[in-house]
């Protein structure tokens, strides 16, 4: 830790207690990464002037004006090509996309130039950008406001892919990518933005202040890229999930008074496998939770590593619950969700083996 | 004028010395009469189809308040006169359209029942595609309406193809392609414009200018804000119409549709609009002030414009007032029916997704 990292930690330390929510996280993230580094910035579809579609990047660009805050067109392919020019050039940038279902545009630019600048320059040239996206459903936004393509970007070597479940992780994560030299894909998970989501979509929604993780200390700090956040300790089965999903798992454990471990795994590239090794070889039961579709999914990522590395210690096929293989839906949108219900049967039937 | 012969597909010598001449006729042509000559009777069916849009977005409005609606919900207040114009003036045997997300009025202006549409909106197994696509995925193969597209600006190279299907089958058809100020900042509309011309396709480019890329002013978001000017780097023609005045887009409409239908290749018009309510639901729109939004209520509003043309000739106040009357009832029909149609079967989750099973 550098004497800075220091001097910021301990000042964290007297302000525990403020409670914010993950825009606010996200926003102080930003703000204390544009106030420590001038080549800090940040742009994208209404960020600027506007504040963002989510409020994310709210006051920044009154606070450090126009050439570090901006807006652009809607032209997702030419906002991460330019912020790949600009990373080459020495700048750090921090370009939204609006949505994660408007990033395909700049797929383009994101695999051929962004992933893989550096290889193909030998390490002359970097891309140190982090394409900020809020993702993901539970939000009644139908097939192009709702998808999760994380396994897109988790398939393309020279990528780092980022997703926070609380906004203590969403900003020491967030300025630990904005920091690393990489491209890093950070998926905000929008269902949670104001608070966890336990998914009874029929409840109402419970306010980040009064979860453990909304503590955000003021001033600088970093979360590690790689390392998951083990949620709960439990010694039955291993859960592992990340973004929005973390929250469902967790309630549905804490419901069924299941012992689970449940990890939040927080970066999916770089993973942190030692992490669910260890705990899988502990339980010998491992379950892996996502909202993306079924096939290809991070999960099939996820359960090849646990049998290649956790073979002689399972004492059940893994169990996958995620989205099913269609488009997101708009009407079934909770038949589609992998929530309570199939997450508890599956819980059983796991123990059952 | 516009050349009278038919250039071929790919006929690389079609781009002649006397383009320049005819990308500036086509706007003059439209300038020597801006406004359609419509008899009574069918200033009466636009009056009608555009008030039809005005209520069923304004009931749309409190569905979603109520939390019928849900997620992303685009109304089209403002902006009718757009859709009225254009599409009255299309020949629906041949004709496709396409759009983006804010897509309720170009279905509306179809004649296309507002019960299926709304329930599209409140996502029941009775909407126009089942309750699986929503507010902002709506389609009809009856109408040749290719849909309601959620990702800003993706519809248009869409629009490429069907009219490269109108021609490669010599149906006569042309495609009607709507985008938004904001969508015309998206590289592949340029890619487009290029295929377009250079193929000749039979395709209307439509910027629904309506002044705000969701909340971004067009000046903030635009190095060229004259949009129908977009076109000139790759010949396409521009038009310039007020598209708050449904006789005039429909005078446009009539020049471009003929400038495409004799064979001219594409058309580039940009309709200068407003919208006068947020982007979507959640927008409530602080990025501009309330006096901008209450002027173009009181001075530009396409329906009180028509109305009052109307009533110039001789139009009663309660005749207009009885087809309010009558279009709320509709509307409140089709409010009705799509709060009490039952939501699609879970089984339909996995319907449609491929052609093929698996």
């Amino acid at each position: 830790m550098s004497e800075t990292a220091q001097k910021d930690a301990k000042t964290a330390d007297n302000d525990v207690e403020r409670r914010l929510n993950m825009i606010e996280a996200i926003n102080d993230a930003l703000d204390i990464m544009l106030d420590r580094d001038p080549d800090v910035i940040v742009m994208g579809e209404d960020v600027g002037y506007f504040g963002g579609v989510f409020r994310c990047t709210a006051g920044l660009q009154e606070k450090f004006g126009k050439t570090r805050v901006f807006d652009t067109p809607i032209s997702e392919c030419g906002i991460i090509g330019v912020a790949v020019g600009m990373g080459a050039y020495g700048l750090r940038p921090v370009p939204e996309i609006q949505f994660a279902d408007y990033i395909y545009p700049g797929l383009d630019q994101l695999i051929s130039e962004a992933a893989r600048l550096r290889y193909r320059s030998a390490a002359e040239y970097i891309a140190p950008l982090t394409v900020r996206s809020p993702f993901g459903g539970g939000i009644f936004g139908g097939q192009t406001h709702s998808q999760s393509p994380e396994s897109i970007f988790t398939h393309v070597s020279g990528l780092k892919t980022v997703i926070p479940s609380t906004p203590y992780d969403a900003k020491g994560l967030l300025i630990s990518a904005i920091e690393d030299n990489d491209p890093v894909i950070f998926f905000e998970p929008k269902r949670i933005y104001n608070g966890p989501f336990s998914g009874y979509y029929d409840k109402p929604v419970e306010p980040w202040k009064k979860h453990e993780q909304s503590k955000v200390p003021e001033g600088y700090y970093s979360i590690p890229l790689g390392k998951a956040r083990t949620v709960r300790e439990g010694g039955e089965m291993t859960i592992l999930a990340y973004g929005t999903m973390v929250h469902v798992v967790e309630s549905v454990a804490r419901e069924k008074g299941v012992d689970a471990e449940i990890l939040d795994l927080r970066t999916l590239v770089p993973l942190d496998i030692e992490a669910i090794e260890a705990s899988v070889r502990k339980t010998g039961r491992c379950m892996i939770v996502h909202e993306a579709t079924r096939t290809s999914g991070f999960g099939a990522e996820l359960s090849a590593l646990v049998q290649e590395r956790c073979f002689y210690h399972l004492e059940a096929p893994i169990a996958r619950v995620t989205g099913f293989d269609t488009p997101y839906p708009h009407s079934l949108e909770w038949a589609y969700f992998p929530g309570p219900v199939r997450i508890g049967e599956a819980i059983d039937k796991l123990l059952s083996e | 004028m516009a050349k009278a012969s038919t250039p071929k597909s790919g006929d690389a010598d079609h781009a002649g010395a006397d383009d320049g001449f005819s990308l500036k006729a086509l706007q003059e042509k439209f300038e020597a009469q801006r406004r359609y000559d419509a008899s009574d009777d069918e200033m009466m069916r636009f009056y009608e189809q555009m008030l039809l849009i005005r209520r069923f977005e304004e009931k749309a409005g409190q569905l979603y308040g109520l939390g019928l609606i849900g997620g992303f919900c685009h109304l089209y207040i403002g902006q009718e006169a757009v859709a009225i114009g254009l599409q009255s003036a299309l020949d629906n045997d041949r004709d496709s359209v396409i759009t983006g997300y804010r897509d309720h009025g170009h279905m509306l202006a179809y004649g296309i029942d507002p019960k299926v549409i709304m329930a599209e909106l409140t996502g029941r197994a009775a909407g126009i595609s089942k309750g699986k696509g929503g507010s902002m995925h709506m389609f009809s193969t009856e109408h040749k309406f290719y849909g309601g597209h959620g990702i800003v600006g993706a519809q248009v190279p869409l629009g490429g193809g069907l009219a490269l299907a109108h021609q490669y089958n010599d149906d006569g058809g042309l495609c009607l392609a709507y985008f938004g100020d904001g969508a015309a900042n998206q590289g592949q509309v340029y890619e487009t414009f290029n295929m377009a011309a250079l193929w000749n396709l039979p395709i209307v480019f439509v910027v629904e200018n309506n002044q705000y890329a969701m909340g971004t002013a067009v000046k903030r978001s635009s190095a060229e804000t004259e949009f129908y000017r977009r076109g000139a780097a790759f010949r396409i023609p521009g038009m310039d119409v007020n598209g708050m005045d449904v006789l005039e887009v429909r005078g446009a409409a009539e020049v471009a549709f003929d400038h495409v239908r004799s064979g001219n290749g594409p058309v580039l018009m940009e309709c200068n609009t407003y919208r006068y309510r947020g982007h979507s639901m959640s927008d409530p729109a602080k990025y501009r002030t309330r006096e901008e939004v209450q002027d173009f209520r009181d001075t530009k509003d396409p329906i009180e414009g028509l109305k009052k043309t109307l009533m110039d000739k001789g139009k009663s106040e309660d005749e207009l007032k009885d087809i309010d009357k009558r279009i709320r009832k509709i509307v409140g029909e089709a409010a009705d029916f799509a709060e009490n149609s039952p939501e699609p079967d879970a089984q339909e989750l996995y319907t449609d997704v491929l052609v093929g099973q698996y």
